[in-house]
């Protein structure tokens, strides 16, 4: 199978060699476009390759030993691709590919050494994502799991002059590594029990590890940093203080599905522990109730996504914990088009506008019906109308619970499915119909941004219809038992529900839209404050945190630096008296001398 | 008959004054001079010890500490006239460049 190796390690390689050369070439960095123009290119070629990959069907895993040992490798790094990899590989290259040509018109107005960095970043970033995708074991994983994390830093604080998305960038990292500390625990007590990171060799041993619930509770803890899950999801929204197009690569379709992915990748192991999948189910069926209420009355654009991406990665874990990993993973790929289609749409629609806020919007679409009209498809898929691939994705993670017999995160969904639709159509209510603004003239985006757009769009009506007509087998996903057919029919209401409620309460203006939250009192006051759940990070942060540096701080003023200064005090005090008898002059050093042999004599004639 | 003891005596004290001198003359030329008394004490101790002993290697010894002194001098007389053309003074005080 050498031959077939070269395919998937191009895919890998093309961005890496994009992120050394603009890394390593600083004049090619700072030419900014020229920058961009070669991350694309990598990108475009890994696209290809990555599509080639796919469409062959390659399946393969090669490992090359990297921490040789007596009696095997302990550690080991290669390439695995399976159904779930190629697939990956074609979103994450896509979706890339899309993001960094989108860039080159989004951050038009940026300065030329600034937009190097940005690419370098991105290509950092395709590179680390496409690593993860690949990883045949645990320990590769991680280390690309951080690459990602250090990626999504960067590029949460690439406009780091500004406070807000400086200190969103640490809190991304922050909250994400208090995750990432339970993986890597989980990860290095798997390997003591067993001795391996290798997934296939994993899911032959691991039927006889005690305690192995516990070990796939810490993994999973780096899934809930990672993908956002309650309580760890704070981090998401606030990333929005990144470029638009940084939300629509890492914050909607690729970063934070790596927690997904790392659980379907592992679901023989999870399958072992039926506890933790429960605990899955249920606290991704919460994630994504508590985020589309946070959705339902935030005024953001950006962050109304971010929760909504928050509570569509909910309801892929709800599948990975329900045992249906592969719907849940179908959803990924299809959320990751459709998302990243809305997140791009919302940029330009920022881009046109200037501003975040819905309710300074308004009748855009006559001013921008291209935007408009990808929007409205995003929404669709979203909200999991048919023929569009949201649905057929949703339907299969809401059969994928119900099978289960997880009633309650069943519920939790099936609410969540109207929100959905609610959240997403008043936002297009109130932003591309109802009452223009006064002040400023919206207009459509350059085409280098609405091709990216149009294409993200065409897919996600392509798939969709790819789903209908051939099952879930397309997409490279095997199929799902048949969900019971009552599901369609609630699944399309529910939205359309979602959909009348909105049209109602900000299209009509039937129902007063401050009425209903004076009804829903008590829930609308804590949605609005995000359930606290900030607060409550802040003051632990500055309580604990803080707390325990002043305390660090007090004892390297006050002990380290104390007694380093006593010691340079002394020797300083010594050092000016003794300068004294320095006084340069020949006279009183013979005097010393004198002195000296004087007492010589004295000590050689008393003391013999 | 004088004794070895009376010339011994008579060393020392040319030493100390030689050494009194030096440490308490503020002319760099006195210094010397100071440096030439404790030299000739030293020579005195050597002939003495010489005439009392039978023994000539210090009377020759003297001769070359007398030559080497000379020399000695010549070259001190030398630096003193340097420091002068530099620093326009031989006070002994204030040649103080050493000083820490």
């Amino acid at each position: 199978m050498a031959s077939s190796i070269g395919l998937p390690l191009a895919v890998l390689a093309l961005p890496f060699i994009a992120f050394v050369l603009l890394a390593v070439a600083a004049p090619l960095r700072r030419a900014g476009r020229a920058a961009g123009l070669v991350s694309i290119l990598t990108m475009a070629l890994a696209f290809a390759a990555a599509l080639t990959v796919w469409a062959l069907g390659l399946v393969f895993e090669a490992t090359w030993t990297w921490i040789p040992a007596d009696g095997g490798p302990i550690a080991s790094v290669g390439l695995m691709v399976d159904s779930l990899s190629q697939a990956m590989l074609v979103l994450v290259t896509l979706v890339s590919l899309l993001v960094q040509i989108y860039s080159l018109a989004y951050l038009h107005d940026e300065p030329p050494a600034s937009l190097g960095r940005y690419y370098t970043y991105q290509s950092l970033f395709a590179f680390s994502m496409l690593g993860l995708v690949l990883a045949p074991g645990f320990l590769q994983m991680f280390i690309f799991w951080e690459l990602v994390g250090l990626c999504s830093y960067l590029l949460i604080g690439y406009w780091y002059e500004r406070p807000a998305a400086a200190r969103a960038a640490v809190k991304a990292f922050w909250i994400t590594k208090l995750g990432d500390v339970g993986f890597i625990i989980g990860i290095v007590l798997l390997w003591s029990a067993t001795g391996t990171f290798e997934f296939t060799e994993l899911f032959d041993k691991a039927q006889s590890v005690s305690g192995l619930p516990l070990i796939m509770f810490l993994i999973y803890l780096g899934a809930v940093g990672k993908s956002a899950q309650f309580p760890l999801h704070v981090w998401l929204p606030d990333a929005m203080e990144g470029p638009t197009p940084v939300s629509a690569l890492i914050h909607a379709a690729t970063m934070v599905t790596a927690g997904v992915f790392m659980v379907t990748r592992a679901e023989p192991l999870f399958a072992l522990v039926p506890e933790v999948l429960t605990l899955i189910a249920w606290v991704g069926a919460f994630t994504a109730l508590l985020a589309a209420t946070m959705a339902c009355v935030e005024g953001d654009i950006k962050r109304v996504l971010a929760y909504s991406t928050v509570s569509q990665l909910g309801y892929m874990m709800a599948a990975a914990g329900a045992g249906a990993a592969q719907a849940g993973f179908l959803h990924l790929l299809t959320h990751g088009l459709f998302k990243a289609l809305l997140f791009l749409a919302a940029g330009a629609v920022i881009h046109a506008v200037g501003t975040n806020d819905v309710f300074r919007m308004g009748g855009l679409f006559r001013a921008m019906p291209h935007t408009g009209i990808v929007f409205i498809v995003g929404t669709l898929a979203l909200a999991g109308v048919p023929p569009l691939a949201g649905f057929f994705s949703k339907e299969a993670v809401l059969g994928g619970v119900w099978e289960a017999h997880l009633t309650g995160p069943f519920l939790m969904l099936a609410l969540t499915a109207l929100l959905t639709a609610f959240y997403m159509f008043r936002v297009v209510f109130i932003a591309f119909f109802g009452r223009a603004h006064a002040g400023g003239h919206p207009h459509e985006a350059p085409w280098l941004m609405r091709g990216p757009l149009w294409i993200l769009a065409l897919l996600t009506v392509l798939v969709g219809l790819r789903l209908a007509a051939g099952g879930l087998a397309a997409g490279g996903v095997e199929g799902h038992e048949e969900a019971p057919g009552w599901l369609a029919p609630l699944s399309v209401g529910l939205a359309l529900a979602g959909f009348l409620l909105a049209w109602a309460m900000y299209q009509r203006g039937v129902i007063e839209p401050a009425r209903v939250a004076t009804a829903l009192g008590p829930l609308d006051f804590m949605a609005r404050r995000r359930y606290g759940l900030d607060t409550l990070y802040a003051g632990l942060y500055r309580g604990i945190m803080l707390g325990f540096s002043r305390l660090i701080g007090w004892i390297d003023r006050y002990l380290v630096d104390g007694l380093l200064n006593v010691l340079s005090a002394l020797t300083l005090r010594a050092g000016a008296r003794l300068r004294g008898i320095q006084s340069g002059k020949a006279q009183d050093y013979v005097y010393g001398v004198a002195f000296g042999v004087l007492l010589l004599i004295v000590w050689a004639q008393l003391w013999r | 008959m004088i004794g070895l003891s009376a010339y011994l005596t008579l060393a020392a004290l040319v030493f100390s004054i030689g050494l009194f001198g030096v440490l308490t003359r503020r002319n760099a030329v006195g210094i010397l001079l100071g440096i030439e008394l404790m030299l000739n004490a030293v020579n005195i101790n050597l002939v003495a010890f010489a005439r009392f002993s039978g023994n000539v290697t210090g009377l020759v010894f003297t001769l070359f500490t007398i030559a080497i002194t000379v020399a000695e001098v010549a070259v001190g007389l030398a630096i003193v006239i340097a420091i002068f053309r530099v620093r326009r003074t031989v006070e002994a005080d204030r040649l103080d460049l050493l000083r820490g």
